[in-house]
C-alpha cells in the first residue's frame, strides 16, 4: 500500500489528482498515467535523431552513448540521404517551431475570423467590449478614429491584422510593438518574419527532402517562425480577444477538482479558443436552461474550465477551473461530468475511452478537431446562442444517466487571476500614476531580483506539477517575481502560490514587501498560452520605463517551461529566445542527439538575440541557472550593488528634463 | 500600501465622498445651481479638480459631474481574506478624496464667508487662512523657483505638546521648508500649539495655519498644482504630468502627527499621487517599496526629535542649512516674522535715527578677516524699547573684488538679518530700519551678532569674489552720520555708472536658468538694458553670480551678430536660448512684446499687454488682484505665459524694466504705456517721469490710465483721447 501511494506521487503532486488515479485503478479505467507507464518514449526520436521525412528512411542516427564518437563514426553517422545528425536534429527541432506557430497563429486567425463578424454586426452575441483598447489598438496600427463607431473602426482592424496571417513581403505591423533596438536585431540578423504563414509554409519547405542542409540556417528559420508566432498570431489573438471579450483584470476564483458539483450538471470547457467558452459562461446562466436542468433533478448548471479555454474564461469572469492539462481524463473519472466540450490543442483522444466507462459525453466543436466516437456539434458565431443551448441542454439531458460511482475530491485552492498587461500598469500606480514605474524601482533597488516568466504544459513522464511548484517557490524565495500562463499557472494556482497571502509565506523579504505594498501575489496569472504575448508587451513595457536598459535582453529576466510536452512550447520558448530570454526547458530536450545543434541553440544564439536555451529537468538547478542569468544582467545593468539614496537639490532639479 | 493603510484609506474616501455628496445636497437645496462657487482669487478654479481632470468648478451646479467622478472612482472595499490587489484602488480613493474635499472647502466659502481669512497674516480673532490666492501662490511660488524654499510639510493633527510643536515647527523653519497645517488630533491642532508657545505664525514666517479640519489640507494639494500649472506651464488636465511634475519638483511629505483616521489615511493616499510620502509618530503599517513617491511610502513610528531629518531624507531632498553662530534661529522662514509694540527691545533708522548700510573694498592689508567691532553702545547698554543710531559698515578684500560688487553684496544685507529670528529688517542703504525683539535680546542677541551673520553668510555664499570681511556697527550719532555722508557719494556714483551701461556697448550677456528647477524649457537672457523679469537679478548680478558659480545657473552669452537690432535679437543669444530650452525655443526678441517676445517662467513682477483699441500696451504687476483692459487678471496672464513659451502681444518684465531706454522699444517704448494699476504708477511714478521726460513727454504719467479710469479698453479709451496719450497717434501696434 505504502508503495502505491509512492507510485501516485510520483505521478502528481495534486491530491485530487491522486485520489483519481487510485479511482480509476479501482474502477478499471485507463488514464494517461497509466498509458506512460506502459508506452515508453522512443529514445532515438526524443533526442531528434530519426528522420522520418522521406521514404527512404525512417532513419535513425542516435549519439552513441557512453563513447566519445571518433570523426569517422561521425561522418557515418547520417541518414540514407546523407543528412546529417545536425540537420535531422534541426530539421526536427524547426518542424516542431512550426507545429506550435501554426497552433497558436491558426488560433489567432480564428478570432481574427470572429472578431470581424462581431465588428460586421453578424452576430449579436458578439460586441466589442473594451473600447478603450480598440482605440489604442487602432492608434498603434493607425486606423483613423475621427467620428467613426466603434464597429466602423473594428473592421479596419480586424481586416488588417486578419492580413498579417497571409502577407507575403515586408514585416508584420507586430513587430512595432517591440522596443526599437530588439526590431533592429532581427532585421539585422535577418528574422524579422514577412508574414504569420509564410514562415510556417517556408519552415514546412526547408525541411522537406533535400531542402536546407545547413542546421544554422535551418535554426534561424526557426526564430523567425516563432517570432511570427510570438509577436504576430499569438499577440493578434491576445489584442482582439481583449477587446471583443474585455481586457482581463484581477478576479477571485477557484481551481481543482473540488469545483465540480455532485448536485448540478457539471459541464466542462476543455481546449483554446474563448469564444464557444464566452458564450457558454454567459448561457449556464441564462434562466430557462437552469430551469430545465431543474426539471432534470439537478441543482443548476455548473460550467468549470480545463487547459487554456479554462484560463480565457478564468482571466475575464472567473469562471472556476476544474484542472489542468493532465487532468482532463481525471475530471471524468469523478464520474459527475455530464460533457466534456472541446475545441482544438491538447485534448487528448484517450478522453473518449475514458468517457465511455461513465455516462460523460465528448463533444467536440470545431470542424478542424473531430475525435473518433465523439458528439460533433459545431460551434457558429453567427449562431452562438443556439450552438450553446444545444450543448448545454445535451449536458443536461445526460444528468440522469450519471452513475452511482461518484467521488468528487474535495480539494480546490482559491487563486487571484487576471494580470494582464493594462491591468499591472493600472495596479501599479493607480488610474492617474499607471506604470511600470514602481516594478522597475523596485528591481534596480533589488527588492525584486527579477521576472521570470514560467509557462507551459504538465507532462506525463514527470510528476504532474511537481516541477512548476518547486521551481516557482525556489524563485519567489529568491525574490524573484514569477509571470505565468498556461497549466503552469494552473499548477502553482493549485498549491496556493496566486494568493496575496502567499507572498508571506513563500517570498523573500524584498518581494514579499512588494507583494504588500501593491497587493498582488508573488506569482502571477496572465492568462492562457496564446497570452505568452503578454509577457512580451510587459517586458516592453518594463524597457520603455526605463533604468533596465534598452532591449529585453538587458532585463533582469528568464523564462521557463518545466514540464513543457508540445511544440507550442518550443515555438514559444524560441519565440522568447529571439526576443532576448534565457529560457530552460525541462523533461527532456530535442536535440541531443546533435552536440552542434544544441550548442548553436545554448550558446551561439545568446550572440546572436542575447536570448539563449538551456535544459534541465531538476527544478532547483533550474531555478540556479535562471537567478545566476538574472544576476548576471544585473550585473551588467549596475544594479548588483545597493545603491545610495540620491538626495536632490535646486541644482539637481535644474538638470532634469 | 499595506492592506491595512489601504483598506482605511478607502473607508476614509468613502466618509469625505459622502460628506461631499450631503453638503452639495444640502446647499443645493439653498441655493441655485448657477449659485458662483470657487477660492478666493484664483484664476484655477478648485485646483486639485481644475490641474488633474481639467473641469472647471465656477457654479455650484458644476459639482453634480465631479461628484460622481469621485464615485466612480471609489473603489469596493478591501476584503479581509484573499483580498484584490488594492494599491491602486487606494491611490485612486486618494485622489477622489481631494476632489470630494475641495467641493466641501468651497462649499464652506459659500456658506461662511468670513470663515477663512484672506490674505497672509493670521489675526487675533481668526487663524484659519484658508486657501491661498494666486498673488500668494505666485509670490511664494517663486521661493519653490529659486530654491529658497525647498517644499512644504504638511503636518495633520498635534504634537504632544506644544513644546514640541514648537521644536519641530522651527527645524522645518531651519531648513527653510514650508509648514502646512490642518486637522485635530484629541482636541489639539498643531497651529495652535505654536501659538501657545508664542510662536509668529502665518504666511510670512512659512508656519501656514490653512484650516481646522483636515478637509483644509487639500489647500495644500491645490498650491502643489497650481505651482505645475503655472511655473511647469502643463496643461489643466494632464493629470500625470501633473502628478510627476510634483513628484520630480515639490518636495513635500505629510506629517501625520497622532491618531491616523481613515480621512487621513485617505489624504495620504491621495498625497502619495504626488509623490508625497507620510512620516508618522505613530506605530502605524510602513510601505518602504518605492515607486509612486521616489523613496518609501510610508515611514511610521518616528520619534519627534528626528522626524524633520527622517522626512527629509524619505524624501529625498538635500538641504543645506547655513549655520551661524548666533543664539537665535536663522533662516529664510524667520525673513516674514514681525517685530511690534511691546516686543521691541531696540529699534534703529526708520526716520527715527540715522542709519545706513555700506559695502566697501579695502587693500588687503586693511582688512582683518571676521573681525566685528561694536563701536558705541550695544543692545546691552540700552534698555528695552530704546532706539539707537546704526552704522553698518561691511570691509571686504580680496583678489576677485570688484567695486562693481560692493552693491550686490550690500543689498544682501537686508535679508540676512531679516533671516535672525526675532529681528525685523526693512529698507537699504540709508533709509533702512531695524527691530530686534525681547525674546531675541533674552536669548543672548546683541549687534556683534550682525556681523557675525553678515561675515558668515557673505563668505558662504559669495566667497569666491572676496577672500576677507570685517564688520563695523557704530552707533554714535556723529560717526554714522559721517558714514551716511560718505556712503551717499559713493551711491550716486554707483547708481551713474549703472545707468550708463548699454546692450550695444556690451558684448557678454547673462543667462538665468535658475528656474529651470520648475520651467525646465524657460531661458532668460538678461542685458544691461533688460533686468531679469523676476526683478531679482540685473546684468551686474548675474556678473557677479558667474563668478561665484562658474557651473551655476547664470552663464556668458555671447550675444554675437545682431538679427535685429531695433527688436533686439542676436544670433549667440538665439543659439544659447535653443540648447538651454532644450530646444523648445529658437529665437526671441529683447525689446517687442508684438514680435516673439521673450519667455517666461511666471515669476515675473509684471506682464506688459498689447491693448490693440488703444493703439498701445498695458502693465500690470503681481500685487493688483483686479481686473485689467485685456480681460485678464495677472495671475491668469501668468498662468497663459509662464512655462517658458513665447507667446505674441504678451511679455513679462521686471518693474524696474519698464523705466530702462530699451523697455519695448521695438514696439514704440514706453510711450506706448497706456495703463498701469495705480499702486504701480505710484511705486515708480517717480522714474517714469524722468524716462518720460527724455522721450519728450514730460506728463506722460498723468496720461497712463489705471483701474480707477476704467478697466476695459472701451472705458479707458477716451481718457486717452482726453489726455492726448501719445500713443493713440503712434503707427498702429499690431502693423
Amino acid at each position: 500500500m505504502a508503495e502505491e501511494k509512492e507510485k501516485e506521487v510520483v505521478k502528481s503532486i495534486d491530491d485530487a489528482t491522486i485520489d483519481m488515479i487510485k479511482k480509476a485503478g479501482e474502477d478499471g479505467v485507463r488514464t494517461v498515467f497509466d498509458r506512460a507507464d506502459t508506452t515508453k518514449p522512443c529514445p532515438i526520436g526524443s533526442e531528434g535523431s530519426c528522420c522520418n521525412i522521406c521514404a527512404m528512411g525512417p532513419c535513425r542516427v542516435p549519439l552513441p552513448k557512453g563513447k566519445e564518437e571518433t570523426p569517422e563514426e561521425k561522418r557515418k553517422r547520417t541518414g540514407v540521404c546523407g543528412a546529417t545528425a545536425e540537420t535531422i536534429a534541426a530539421r526536427n527541432f524547426l518542424r516542431k517551431v512550426a507545429g506550435g506557430a501554426a497552433a497558436h497563429s491558426d488560433h489567432g486567425r480564428r478570432v481574427a475570423e470572429a472578431f470581424l463578424i462581431a465588428a460586421k454586426g453578424e452576430s449579436p452575441e458578439f460586441q466589442i467590449k473594451d473600447e478603450q483598447k480598440l482605440l489604442q489598438l487602432a492608434l498603434d496600427l493607425g486606423v483613423e478614429i475621427g467620428e467613426r463607431s466603434n464597429n466602423e473602426i473594428a473592421v479596419d482592424i480586424g481586416e488588417m491584422l486578419l492580413a498579417e496571417f497571409g502577407r507575403q513581403e515586408g514585416e508584420l505591423l507586430t513587430l512595432k510593438k517591440a522596443p526599437l533596438k530588439r526590431q533592429e536585431i532581427w532585421r539585422e540578423t535577418g528574422i524579422a518574419p514577412r508574414g504569420v504563414d509564410r514562415e510556417v509554409v517556408e519552415a514546412m519547405h526547408r525541411t522537406h527532402m533535400g531542402v536546407d542542409q545547413d542546421y544554422k540556417n535551418l535554426l534561424l528559420q526557426g526564430a523567425r517562425a516563432a517570432i511570427a508566432d510570438g509577436w504576430g498570431g499569438s499577440m493578434i489573438a491576445t489584442e482582439l480577444q481583449d477587446v471583443l471579450f474585455g481586457t482581463p483584470s484581477p478576479v477571485l476564483s477557484q481551481i481543482n477538482l473540488g469545483v465540480l458539483k455532485e448536485d448540478e450538471v457539471n459541464l466542462i470547457i476543455h481546449g483554446h479558443e474563448p469564444q464557444l467558452a464566452e458564450i457558454l459562461a454567459v448561457m449556464t446562466q441564462d434562466k430557462e436552461l437552469i430551469e430545465y436542468a431543474k426539471s432534470k433533478g439537478a441543482k443548476g448548471i455548473n460550467l468549470a474550465g480545463m487547459c487554456c479555454t479554462a484560463n480565457e474564461i478564468l482571466m475575464r469572469h472567473g469562471v472556476p477551473i476544474a484542472g489542468n492539462f493532465l487532468q482532463q481524463e481525471t475530471a471524468i473519472v469523478t464520474g459527475a461530468v455530464e460533457a466534456i466540450v472541446v475545441d482544438v490543442q491538447c485534448i487528448m483522444q484517450g478522453l473518449v475511452d475514458v468517457a465511455n466507462c461513465f455516462h460523460t459525453k465528448v463533444i467536440t466543436t470545431d470542424s478542424r478537431a473531430k475525435i473518433e466516437g465523439a458528439t460533433h456539434i459545431e460551434f457558429d458565431e453567427r449562431k452562438a446562442t443556439e450552438t450553446a443551448k444545444t450543448i448545454i441542454k445535451t449536458a443536461i439531458d445526460n444528468f440522469s444517466n450519471r452513475g452511482k460511482n461518484i467521488r468528487i475530491p474535495k480539494q480546490k485552492s482559491d487563486l487571484i487571476a487576471g494580470f494582464s498587461h493594462e491591468t499591472i500598469n493600472y495596479l501599479l500606480g493607480g488610474l492617474f500614476r499607471a506604470s511600470y514605474r514602481p516594478l522597475n524601482d523596485n528591481i534596480i533597488n533589488g527588492r525584486i531580483r527579477g521576472v521570470a516568466g514560467v509557462v507551459g504544459c504538465n507532462n506525463a513522464r514527470v510528476a504532474h506539477d511537481d516541477i512548476h511548484v518547486r521551481l516557482v517557490k525556489e524563485l519567489i524565495k529568491n525574490d524573484v517575481l514569477v509571470l505565468q500562463t498556461g497549466c503552469a499557472a494552473m499548477a502553482c494556482a493549485k498549491a496556493g502560490l496566486m494568493l496575496p497571502e502567499s507572498a508571506k509565506e513563500f517570498a523573500g523579504e524584498g518581494l514579499a514587501s512588494v507583494c504588500e505594498a501593491v497587493g498582488i501575489p508573488p506569482v502571477l496569472h496572465l492568462g492562457s498560452c496564446v497570452d505568452n504575448a503578454r509577457i512580451l508587451i510587459a517586458a516592453t513595457a518594463m524597457v520603455k520605463d526605463g533604468g533596465l536598459g534598452d532591449d529585453i535582453s538587458d532585463l533582469p529576466a528568464a523564462g521557463a517551461a518545466p514540464e513543457w510536452m508540445s511544440e507550442k512550447a518550443i515555438s514559444i520558448g524560441q519565440y522568447f529566445v529571439s526576443s532576448g530570454v534565457f529560457t530552460v526547458f525541462g523533461v527532456t530536450w530535442p536535440t541531443l542527439g546533435s552536440k552542434e545543434v544544441t550548442e548553436f541553440l545554448f550558446k551561439d544564439m545568446e550572440e546572436l538575440y542575447g536570448g539563449m536555451w538551456a535544459f534541465e529537468p531538476d527544478p532547483i538547478k533550474m531555478a540556479k541557472l535562471m537567478i545566476d542569468h538574472i544576476d548576471k544582467k544585473r550585473k551588467a545593468l549596475g544594479i548588483d550593488k545597493a545603491r545610495e539614496r540620491v538626495l536632490y537639490d535646486m541644482a539637481m532639479r535644474r538638470e532634469m528634463e | 500600501m499595506s492592506k491595512i493603510i489601504a483598506s482605511a484609506a478607502i473607508r476614509g474616501a468613502y466618509k469625505i465622498v459622502g460628506q461631499a455628496e450631503e453638503k452639495w445636497k444640502q446647499a443645493m437645496d439653498k441655493w441655485s445651481a448657477n449659485e458662483p462657487v470657487g477660492f478666493p482669487n484664483t484664476a484655477y478654479y478648485l485646483p486639485v479638480i481644475y490641474g488633474i481632470l481639467g473641469e472647471k468648478v465656477a457654479k455650484l451646479g458644476d459639482m453634480e459631474g465631479i461628484l460622481k467622478r469621485c464615485r466612480a472612482l471609489l473603489p469596493p472595499p478591501v476584503r479581509e481574506e484573499h483580498p484584490l490587489p488594492y494599491l491602486a484602488p487606494a491611490l485612486d480613493a486618494g485622489m477622489a478624496t481631494f476632489f470630494a474635499e475641495e467641493m466641501i472647502e468651497a462649499i464652506r466659502y459659500l456658506e461662511q464667508p468670513d470663515f477663512y481669512l484672506t490674505g497672509e497674516e493670521v489675526s487675533d480673532s481668526n487663524i484659519w487662512l484658508g486657501a491661498a490666492d494666486d498673488v500668494i501662490m505666485r509670490k511664494r511660488g517663486i521661493e519653490f523657483v529659486d530654491g529658497t524654499a525647498p517644499g512644504f510639510a504638511a503636518v495633520l493633527g498635534a504634537a504632544p505638546s506644544s513644546e514640541i510643536a514648537a521644536k519641530i515647527a522651527q527645524e522645518l523653519q531651519q531648513k527653510n521648508i514650508y509648514v502646512f497645517m490642518a486637522a485635530e488630533y484629541n482636541g489639539q491642532r498643531f497651529s495652535e500649539q505654536l501659538l501657545e508657545a508664542g510662536v509668529q505664525i502665518g504666511w510670512p514666517t512659512r508656519l501656514v495655519s490653512y484650516g481646522p479640519d483636515i478637509t483644509s489640507a487639500v489647500f495644500a494639494m491645490g498650491f502643489a498644482t497650481r505651482a505645475a500649472l503655472s511655473f511647469g506651464g502643463i496643461e489643466p488636465g494632464d493629470f500625470r504630468k501633473v502628478l510627476i511634475y510634483n513628484k520630480d519638483r515639490i518636495f513635500a511629505f505629510a506629517l501625520p502627527l497622532g491618531y491616523v483616521s481613515d480621512e487621513w489615511y485617505a489624504n495620504a493616499a491621495g498625497a502619495i499621487n504626488f509623490g508625497f510620502p507620510a512620516i508618522a509618530d505613530t506605530p502605524i503599517p510602513e510601505v518602504l517599496p518605492t515607486g509612486i513617491t521616489t523613496y518609501e511610502h510610508v515611514v511610521s513610528n518616528i520619534p519627534h526629535d528626528e522626524i524633520v531629518a527622517k522626512a527629509v531624507e524619505t524624501r529625498g531632498l538635500k538641504v543645506t542649512v547655513s549655520e551661524v553662530p548666533i543664539p537665535v534661529a536663522f533662516g529664510p522662514a524667520f525673513e516674514g516674522e514681525r517685530v511690534r509694540g511691546e516686543d521691541i527691545y531696540l529699534e534703529t533708522g526708520g526716520g527715527r535715527t540715522p542709519m545706513v548700510e555700506w559695502v566697501t573694498s579695502k587693500r588687503m592689508e586693511e582688512v582683518e578677516d571676521g573681525k566685528i567691532e561694536v563701536i558705541g553702545p550695544g543692545i546691552e547698554d540700552v534698555e528695552a524699547g530704546s532706539q539707537l543710531p546704526l552704522a553698518i559698515v561691511v570691509e571686504v578684500a580680496g583678489r576677485n573684488m570688484q567695486e562693481d560688487y560692493e552693491p550686490i553684496l550690500e543689498r544682501q544685507i537686508h535679508h540676512l538679518i531679516n533671516y535672525a529670528q526675532g529681528s525685523m529688517h526693512i529698507g537699504q542703504r540709508d533709509i533702512a530700519w531695524l527691530r530686534v525683539s525681547k525674546q531675541a535680546v533674552e536669548k543672548g542677541f546683541n549687534l556683534s551678532h550682525i556681523g557675525t551673520i553678515l561675515h558668515a553668510k557673505l563668505h558662504q555664499d559669495f566667497g569666491r569674489i572676496f577672500d576677507k570681511l570685517q564688520v563695523k556697527l557704530y552707533t554714535e550719532e556723529d560717526k554714522v552720520k559721517e558714514v551716511v555722508e560718505k556712503a551717499k557719494g559713493v551711491y550716486a556714483t554707483r547708481d551713474a555708472r549703472i545707468e550708463g551701461m548699454t546692450d550695444e556697448t556690451t558684448d557678454i550677456y547673462y543667462s538665468c536658468t535658475l528656474c529651470q528647477s520648475f520651467a525646465p524649457s524657460h531661458v532668460c537672457v538678461i542685458s544691461p538694458e533688460r533686468t531679469g523679469l523676476c526683478g531679482s537679478y540685473n546684468w551686474m548680478d548675474c556678473k557677479a553670480a558667474f563668478e561665484i558659480n562658474p557651473t551655476g545657473p547664470n552663464q556668458p552669452v555671447e550675444k554675437g551678430d545682431t538679427v535685429d537690432a531695433k527688436l533686439g535679437q542676436w544670433k549667440g543669444v538665439n543659439e544659447f536660448v535653443t540648447k538651454a530650452s532644450r530646444g523648445k525655443i529658437d529665437h526671441y526678441n529683447f525689446y517687442s512684446l508684438v514680435n516673439d517676445p521673450m519667455t517666461t517662467c511666471g515669476c515675473c513682477e509684471c506682464i506688459a499687454v498689447v491693448l490693440p483699441l488703444c493703439n498701445g500696451v498695458m502693465t500690470v504687476n503681481r500685487e493688483y488682484s483686479g481686473d485689467t483692459p485685456c480681460g485678464m487678471k495677472f495671475t491668469t496672464l501668468a498662468g497663459t505665459i509662464g512655462g517658458g513659451i513665447s507667446t505674441p502681444g504678451f511679455v513679462g518684465h521686471g518693474k524696474y524694466n519698464t523705466t530702462q531706454k530699451k523697455f519695448l522699444i521695438g514696439d514704440g517704448g514706453l510711450l506706448r504705456m497706456v495703463w498701469m494699476p495705480k499702486s504701480l504708477k505710484e511705486e515708480i511714478g517717480e522714474r517714469v517721469k524722468v524716462r518720460a521726460e527724455e522721450m519728450g513727454v514730460p506728463d506722460l504719467l498723468d496720461k497712463i490710465a489705471d483701474e480707477t479710469v476704467g478697466t476695459t479698453e472701451e472705458e479707458i479709451l477716451p481718457f486717452l483721447e482726453e489726455k492726448g496719450h501719445p500713443a493713440l497717434t503712434m503707427d498702429p501696434i499690431l502693423g
